[in-house]
């Protein structure tokens, strides 16, 4: 058996699949963050399998730009959350954050 | 046959990994999880030859990001267990097979067919002198130019940011004390 | 050949008017977190800081103004290897993004003022926001899109929650930046589905391949534009992606809140518009079913939410899903006079939502924290001035003749007649959502004029400064003399439309 361009595909498929539900289904904030790195990261599988298949640079090439992106909104969404913990001093999940609704 | 085996281990401990993220209780093991996940993708990474990527994917995610989530989890001592059943039972089951059906849906549209584009013209893979590297950096530096430029501003986005959100003002410090 | 012999990259040539706008508003941020550091009392640096941003968006305009005159003599034109398209269509969005921006930050001194919140670096932060959209308006390549709609969304995560000692503020921003993370990573899988698909990440270059080879399997290019709609959906607040809109427009400072409906939702739809009408405009019977969906869906969300809330701030922020469903009409139209309307209604919105939302961070008065329409009850005797303003600017957003907003909305509804077949229902139920968004806003405007009983405790609102005061009188007089004669601003997204680079 030959791996296949589809293999890495559909793995990539699956991987995002899990991030998104692990999105939906956890409360804790760092973890539903963590869940965004694992999107972004089967997005980057994506890329860099299209650019092998494709004979084309421009898809690795997009996962720098990935990189970058997702490294400044770990920055922010941190301090975000040491912000809010700060004011809190409670834990850090979702259903902690509930004063806004309608 | 090599090859074979190789993604057979980095995919088992990618969905093993992926899984673990959203499965832990605790935080801590969450990120350790993602880890695994992170350092399989660059396995895959160096098997489709994209070695330059393969390494920053080591250095800047599976260390620095993923340290940055451990420290912000020790610094705030959030390392304590979450029970998992919570408040929104419905939720779960609803999201369960939300995923399904988007993973059905990703698989089904797309067929066999993936990759249905054009090949590259210009910026091929093993063309042009120099390794993968110089290839990279002579892409980002021509074509993707523009982009690049733009890190910059997002750059200073995260540190203003970053500096505006963690920073402790002593004039909002002083006005909250007022009003206390 | 240089010593480790390797050929040196010849980079692409740059045309520096085409990148100017975006640049000089950069550097300005980047200017004023400079003089940040060595001007350190606060009352030297705000006023500082706040010359510099003056500049900044200045400067930046009279570069917009230059590029306007370049494009009607020479054409539009793409700069840095066809990453930036300066064309009519950039120009536009970019002279609405930069009007709202200063109305955003002539909003922002008072309340800064107010919440003794540090000026600074909320003047930095909007600016590069600002820098971000003028950047996504103009580019030309998805992966330029994605970089720039990060630097509009990171710094607005922080603006949101920028009021840190305020819970709602800083839950707020939580929210709107974990929601906004998960529809960038479902919009970036889109852009590398649709690399997949066509193998270019170029707009131009999507179009080329389209048009010259017939995919057999279009799966992988379906796919990829449904998350890329998916994401940008969660940008501009249409429905079904619009949950965050209600809780972040509230929790926000109000200024922020002006600066989100009215910049942010021109910039995603300019983003959305070019993907769809440059790289995907040959496969438009694809992506119109869909974006009628979204546009029903919008309508009737935006209109009917409204009508149950309690909080001013709120219902606007349903309406503003009402009103991104009547750009979407324009939009899925997939005709030159679609785009043109859709423009007209984003440059009106723009600054019809940036005059209410003045007003009402006027009303809410102290710490942002009550914007509950009992509040408004009986402003029009504590009041007059402000609350028959407010009354002009929520008539425009219904649509009454002789207000820029009738203009708006019958743009789009011609729009949608002009193509014909199922535009019409469309246009059908936007008139019929128009209709119940209309009792909204005469329910806020009758509130007002009724006197405040006994037993209704009436708090002093703040005083209108001179900012604020500049932004009330700019959009209610806009509203007023767009509504009377269209003609120039019409004239303007015809050309702007006409000149858009496809």
């Amino acid at each position: 058996m030959i791996v296949t361009p589809t293999w890495y595909l559909v793995l990539a498929a699956a991987l995002f699949s899990i991030g998104a539900v692990g999105m939906l289904v956890r409360r804790n904030v760092i973890v539903m963050f963590m869940c965004v790195e694992l999107m972004l990261n089967a997005v980057n599988l994506t890329f860099v399998t299209f650019s092998k298949t494709l004979n084309d640079l421009s898809g690795q090439v997009a996962v720098f730009f990935v990189l970058v992106v997702a490294a400044a909104e770990v920055a922010i969404g941190l301090a975000l959350i040491v912000a809010i913990f700060r004011r809190r001093h409670t834990g850090t999940t979702a259903d902690d954050i509930s004063e806004l609704r309608g | 046959m090599v090859t074979l085996v190789l993604f057979i281990a980095f995919a088992i401990i990618a969905l093993v990994g992926a899984l673990g993220v959203v499965i832990s209780r605790n935080p801590v093991h969450s990120a350790l999880w993602l880890v695994a996940t992170l350092l399989s993708m660059a396995g895959f990474f160096i098997l489709e030859g994209a070695y330059l990527v393969s390494a920053v994917q080591v250095i800047v995610y599976a260390s620095a990001i993923v340290v940055l989530f451990l420290f912000v989890i020790m610094l705030l001592g959030v390392d304590r267990e979450e029970s998992l059943t919570d408040p929104l039972k419905v939720q779960r089951p609803v999201a369960l097979m939300l995923g399904l059906v988007v993973f059905a849906l990703l698989i089904g549209l797309m067929g066999n067919h993936w990759a249905t584009g054009a090949q590259s013209a210009t910026a091929a893979l093993e063309s042009g002198d120099g390794g993968n590297v110089e290839r990279v950096a002579r892409e980002i530096f021509t074509t993707y130019l523009w982009p690049f430029e733009l890190t910059s501003a997002l750059l200073v986005v995260a540190v203003v940011g970053g500096v505006a959100l963690a920073r402790r003002s002593r004039r909002a410090e002083a006005a909250s004390e007022v009003a206390q | 050949m240089n010593p480790l012999g390797v050929a040196s990259i010849v980079t692409p040539g740059v045309d520096w008017l085409g990148v100017a706008p975006v640049a000089l508003l950069a550097l300005a941020a980047i200017g004023i977190v400079l003089q940040r550091s060595i001007l350190r009392r606060a009352s030297v640096a705000y006023p500082s800081a706040l010359i510099v941003a003056a500049v900044g968006i200045i400067l930046s305009a009279v570069a917009l103004i230059a590029q306007w005159h370049r494009v009607q003599t020479d054409g539009s034109y793409t700069t840095l290897s066809k990453m930036v398209a300066v064309d009519g269509f950039s120009i536009f969005i970019g002279g609405v993004v930069l009007v709202a921006t200063a109305c955003s930050v002539l909003l922002a001194s008072r309340y800064l003022d107010r919440e003794r919140l540090d000026g600074p670096e909320y003047l930095a932060l909007m600016l590069l926001s600002a820098s971000g959209m003028l950047a996504m308006a103009s580019a030309n390549d998805l992966i330029a899109v994605f970089v720039a709609l990060e630097i509009v969304s990171i710094p607005l995560y922080v603006l949101v929650a920028y009021d840190r000692r305020r819970s709602t503020s800083l839950e707020a921003g939580m929210k709107y930046f974990l929601l906004g993370a998960f529809a960038s990573a479902v919009f970036l899988y889109g852009v590398a589905l649709t690399y997949g698909a066509t193998g270019s990440t170029g707009l131009v270059g999507i179009a080329n391949y389209l048009s010259e080879v017939t995919l057999l399997e279009r799966g992988t290019l379906l796919a990829g534009l449904v998350l890329m709609l998916v994401g940008l959906g969660f940008k501009v607040a249409a429905a079904p992606f619009h949950m965050w809109t209600p809780d972040v427009y509230q929790g926000a400072p109000t200024p922020v809140t002006a600066f989100m409906a009215s910049a942010t939702k021109a910039a995603a739809f300019a983003a959305l518009i070019r993907i769809l009408y440059t790289a995907l405009g040959g496969s438009s019977s694809d992506w119109r079913p869909l974006l009628w969906v979204l546009a029903v869906l919008s309508l009737l969300v935006g209109s009917i939410g409204a009508v149950i809330q309690t909080d001013v701030k709120r219902m606007l922020a349903y309406s503003s899903i009402n009103h991104a469903g009547f750009i979407l009409i324009g939009v899925q139209a997939g005709t030159i006079k679609g785009v043109s309307s859709a423009l007209t209604y984003l440059a009106i919105y723009a600054f019809l939502a940036v005059g209410s939302f003045a007003i009402v961070g006027v009303v809410a008065g102290r710490g942002d924290a009550d914007s509950d329409l009992e509040r408004f009850k009986g402003l029009s005797s504590r009041r007059t001035g402000l609350s028959w303003a407010f009354t002009l600017l929520l008539l425009a957003q219904a649509g009454v003749p002789l207000t820029a907003g009738f203009i708006a909305k019958f743009g789009v509804f011609s729009a949608a007649a002009g193509a014909g077949g199922t535009s019409y229902v469309l246009a059908l139920i936007g008139m019929l959502t128009a209709a119940i968004a209309a009792f909204v806003y005469l329910r806020i405007a009758a509130t007002m004029f009724t006197p405040a009983g006994e037993g209704d405790q009436v708090l002093a609102s703040s005083k209108v400064d001179l900012g604020t005061g500049i932004v009330i009188w700019f959009s209610c007089a806009l509203t007023i003399v767009i509504g009377v004669a269209p003609g120039f601003l019409l004239g303007l997204a015809e050309r702007a439309t006409l000149l858009f680079l496809r």
